[in-house]
């Protein structure tokens, strides 16, 4: 079911056109990665869902009807451009933000203690938020964006700030969240996590979506018909007139062995041909990394336009 | 709405919770009121210290008791003393100082001299001068050799203090006192001056705080900008309100106690003279006397005086209108404030903003203070009614008696500016603080106000 949709949203600021046209379909409790260059239209479209700005045509729905003033309630939104008040204490701060996303002060301040001892940051509660170090004031921020349970979320470069260590933690928050029934759109640079969280994504450039689907959808559909075998020893294997050995490398009494075939791809041909080598360890399909696909798509999509 | 009251509650409460709110909030009264006690103060406490002075006459003795001894002066007649042996020792023989009078005196009047260590206080050179002066005078009538003299001195001597009376059209009087009315209109003109720029500029440091810490992505995506544009005003009006309300209580009850012990002081002062009396003459006093005696006590005190009209002001329309100012006042330009500070990054960008409108603010202020000379310029009339500067003008012309006409038109006209300014604010404010690391023109801010949602 699909939770959250636009349909052909368009926005224009004065001269430029910050958004053509753009469709996106986020289905219920998944994680939506909203993909692009700087200056791609993603903070507007995020705005636009955030009814921050409204779109000068196309439709905006969430669980099949249009978005309306009161669902900024079932949003939560973490944007890339954070802050908090620094004067006031962190406690007061969240109180607050809880309050003006519709909480009663009783509530927030009984799911705030649940939150806040979950996340081990109790003792931050009397802090201001200046004396607060960044990741920490992270912390605080992600708190009351998840506070009001909302079920839609939004977490644009969620991670950045964040030891090795708190990002996992927040990870592993986003990932709990989703489980207990929430949709996440996730924006980020950062491919990597990318890979690890999303299951379906959309990739805007000059604003024009330019790639949509599910991740394992298009990293099949860009791996270009390489694959990735390991076998035991030191071997040399040589290609065929469907495959070809692009390299291969030896290291710790293993051969990774790369190869690349003509588009019939027969792997049992293939394996029947390698294991005459010697052991194979593993085969598998090299799946291009999303950083690669990302910059491949943006690229060609540059060069079409020049 | 419920977000709106959200808003002002937390705009209100960090800023009332603020040490150096509650410092000045407690210290400006005191510094206000201090401006009414001091010089009640400085003309109560004279300087007390007693003086004896000799005095030397230059071959004659014309002179000879005409300064009356003084509750800080006695005048000693020396004879047989030259002045300039005097002049060298009069300190070890424990005088103040040598007054010199040559025989010249009666044609070249600055043939007086005072020889003294110190400066003498303007009080005393009063006594000495008016005494003198007198005495001359006496002498040369003296030389017309007029019958009667003393008499018809007397007979024709006469002290005028003109009162003045506002009469209003049906006949009902008032006593006023010009100074009063134009020490309260500087008073009201400044401080509206002061509450619309203290408290608009804070609206503006707000909207920026918002801005630079980037907070105001997460709440526009919880209210409307418009929410919390309105919500920080109100906030701010309502934190500009509570200061207003507990200066004006505060001023006024120190300023009635000093009053009240000023009063007292005096009047104790004039019982004990009248109890004395009673001692001497042994009559039977009636009971009003005493009441009387603290009567005029209260009226011969000036700065008792300059106070009592003060307090005599037609405080029902004055404080109203003052307050109807203030709100729409504040109203105005917190709103401008607003939309300056949704534009820029920082406070450093705020100058080419704040040009139109402090322009107005201090245009105010210079004709307010030209009010006060002059409350009927038409100057002041047309300042009055011009919604930017009305606010500081009017209620610098209130305590002058405005007719209402003039008083309801100007409410008119601000109260349809303070709209038409929110309404441009908004527009201006909802694009300006989600626009970062640009620098603003006034271009830009005009394309802002043309966008539609």
């Amino acid at each position: 079911m699909v939770l959250f949709e636009t349909k052909e949203v368009t926005k224009k600021y004065a001269t430029q056109l910050a958004l053509d046209r753009v469709s996106i379909s986020v289905p219920e409790q998944s994680i939506f990665g909203l993909l692009g260059p700087n200056g791609a239209g993603k903070t507007t479209l995020i705005r636009i869902i955030n009814q921050i700005t409204g779109p000068d045509s196309g439709e905006v729905f969430l669980n099949g009807r249009k978005l309306k003033a009161d669902d900024v309630y079932q949003i939560g939104y973490l944007p890339e451009e954070r802050g908090l008040y620094k004067k006031m204490k962190v406690g007061d701060q969240a109180l607050y933000l809880a309050q003006i996303k519709g909480l009663s002060k009783a509530e927030a301040m009984r799911r705030l203690k649940y939150w806040f001892k979950k996340l081990e940051i109790v003792d931050w509660w009397d802090k201001k938020v200046e004396e607060l170090s960044k990741g920490m004031q992270q912390k605080v921020q992600f708190v009351t964006t998840v506070l009001h349970e909302p079920k839609l979320l939004i977490f644009d470069e969620p991670f950045t700030g964040f030891d090795p260590l708190n990002a996992n933690i927040i990870k592993n928050e986003i990932l709990f969240l989703r489980e207990k029934g929430a949709t996440i759109i996730f924006s980020t640079h950062n491919m990597s996590s990318v890979e690890e969280l999303c299951d379906n994504i959309t990739l805007i450039d000059h604003g024009h979506a330019i790639l949509d689907g599910s991740l394992e959808k298009i990293r099949h559909d860009w791996a270009a018909n390489e694959y990735e075998v390991i076998m035991a020893g030191d071997v040399k294997p040589e290609g065929n007139n469907h495959f070809s050995v692009l390299n291969t490398e030896y290291e710790g009494g293993k051969s990774n062995i790369r190869l690349k075939t003509d588009g019939n791809d027969d792997t049992n041909e293939i394996l029947r041909l390698m294991a005459g080598y010697g052991k194979i360890i593993s085969f598998n399909p090299a799946l291009p990394s999303m950083n690669e696909i990302f910059i491949r798509v943006v690229e060609s999509q540059n060069s079409k336009q020049e | 709405m419920n977000k709106i009251s959200v808003i002002i509650a937390r705009e209100y409460s960090t800023r009332v919770r603020k040490k150096s709110f509650i410092i000045m909030t407690l210290l400006t009264p005191i510094l206000m009121a201090s401006m009414f006690i001091i010089p009640a103060l400085v003309m109560s406490n004279k300087d007390k210290d007693f003086k004896k002075i000799a005095v030397v006459e230059d071959g004659t003795d014309l002179f000879k008791g005409s300064i009356p001894n003084i509750a800080e002066a006695e005048f000693v007649y020396l004879d047989n003393v030259k002045f300039n042996d005097l002049k060298n020792t009069f300190e070890s023989a424990g005088y103040y100082g040598v007054l010199y009078i040559s025989s010249e005196v009666i044609e070249a009047p600055n043939a007086v001299q005072l020889v003294s260590r110190k400066q003498p206080p303007m009080s005393l050179l009063e006594h000495i001068n008016g005494s003198l002066e007198k005495e001359v005078e006496k002498q040369k009538m003296l030389s017309y050799n007029i019958k009667d003299l003393d008499q018809i001195l007397k007979s024709i001597h006469t002290d005028v203090s003109v009162q003045t009376i506002k009469i209003d059209e049906s006949g009902n009087t008032k006593r006023t006192s010009t100074t009063a009315s134009m020490i309260l209109a500087y008073f009201s003109g400044f401080l509206m001056y002061m509450l619309v720029f203290m408290f608009g500029a804070q609206v503006m440091r707000g909207v920026i705080e918002e801005k630079t810490s980037r907070v105001v992505e997460v709440i526009v995506s919880s209210v409307k900008p418009f929410q919390l544009m309105v919500g920080k005003i109100v906030g701010i009006a309502l934190v500009g309100l509570t200061q207003f309300a507990v200066w004006v209580m505060l001023t006024g009850a120190i300023v009635t106690v000093t009053k009240v012990n000023l009063t007292s002081k005096n009047t104790t002062a004039k019982v004990e003279n009248t109890a004395q009396s009673i001692i001497q003459t042994n009559n039977a006093v009636p009971v009003d006397q005493v009441s009387q005696a603290s009567l005029s006590a209260t009226q011969e005190n000036p700065v008792l005086k300059a106070m009592d009209t003060a307090l005599d002001q037609n405080w029902a329309l004055i404080i109203p209108v003052f307050i109807f100012y203030f709100i729409t006042g504040y109203l105005l330009y917190a709103s401008l404030f607003a939309a300056v500070g949704s534009a820029v990054d920082s406070e450093t960008d705020t100058q080419q903003f704040m040009l139109p409108i402090t322009i107005p603010i201090i245009l105010g202020l210079v004709v307010a203070m030209g009010t006060m000379e002059n409350p009927e310029s038409s100057i002041s009339f047309w300042f009055s009614l011009i919604p930017l500067t009305s606010p500081i003008v009017m209620v610098a012309r209130m305590p002058f008696d405005v007719p209402v006409w003039q008083i309801a038109l100007s409410m008119f006209l601000m109260v349809i500016t303070v709209w038409g300014a929110i309404w441009m604010a908004a527009k201006i404010y909802r694009t300006g603080i989600l626009m970062y690391g640009k620098k603003t023109s006034y271009g830009e801010i005009w394309k802002w106000l043309r966008y539609k949602e």
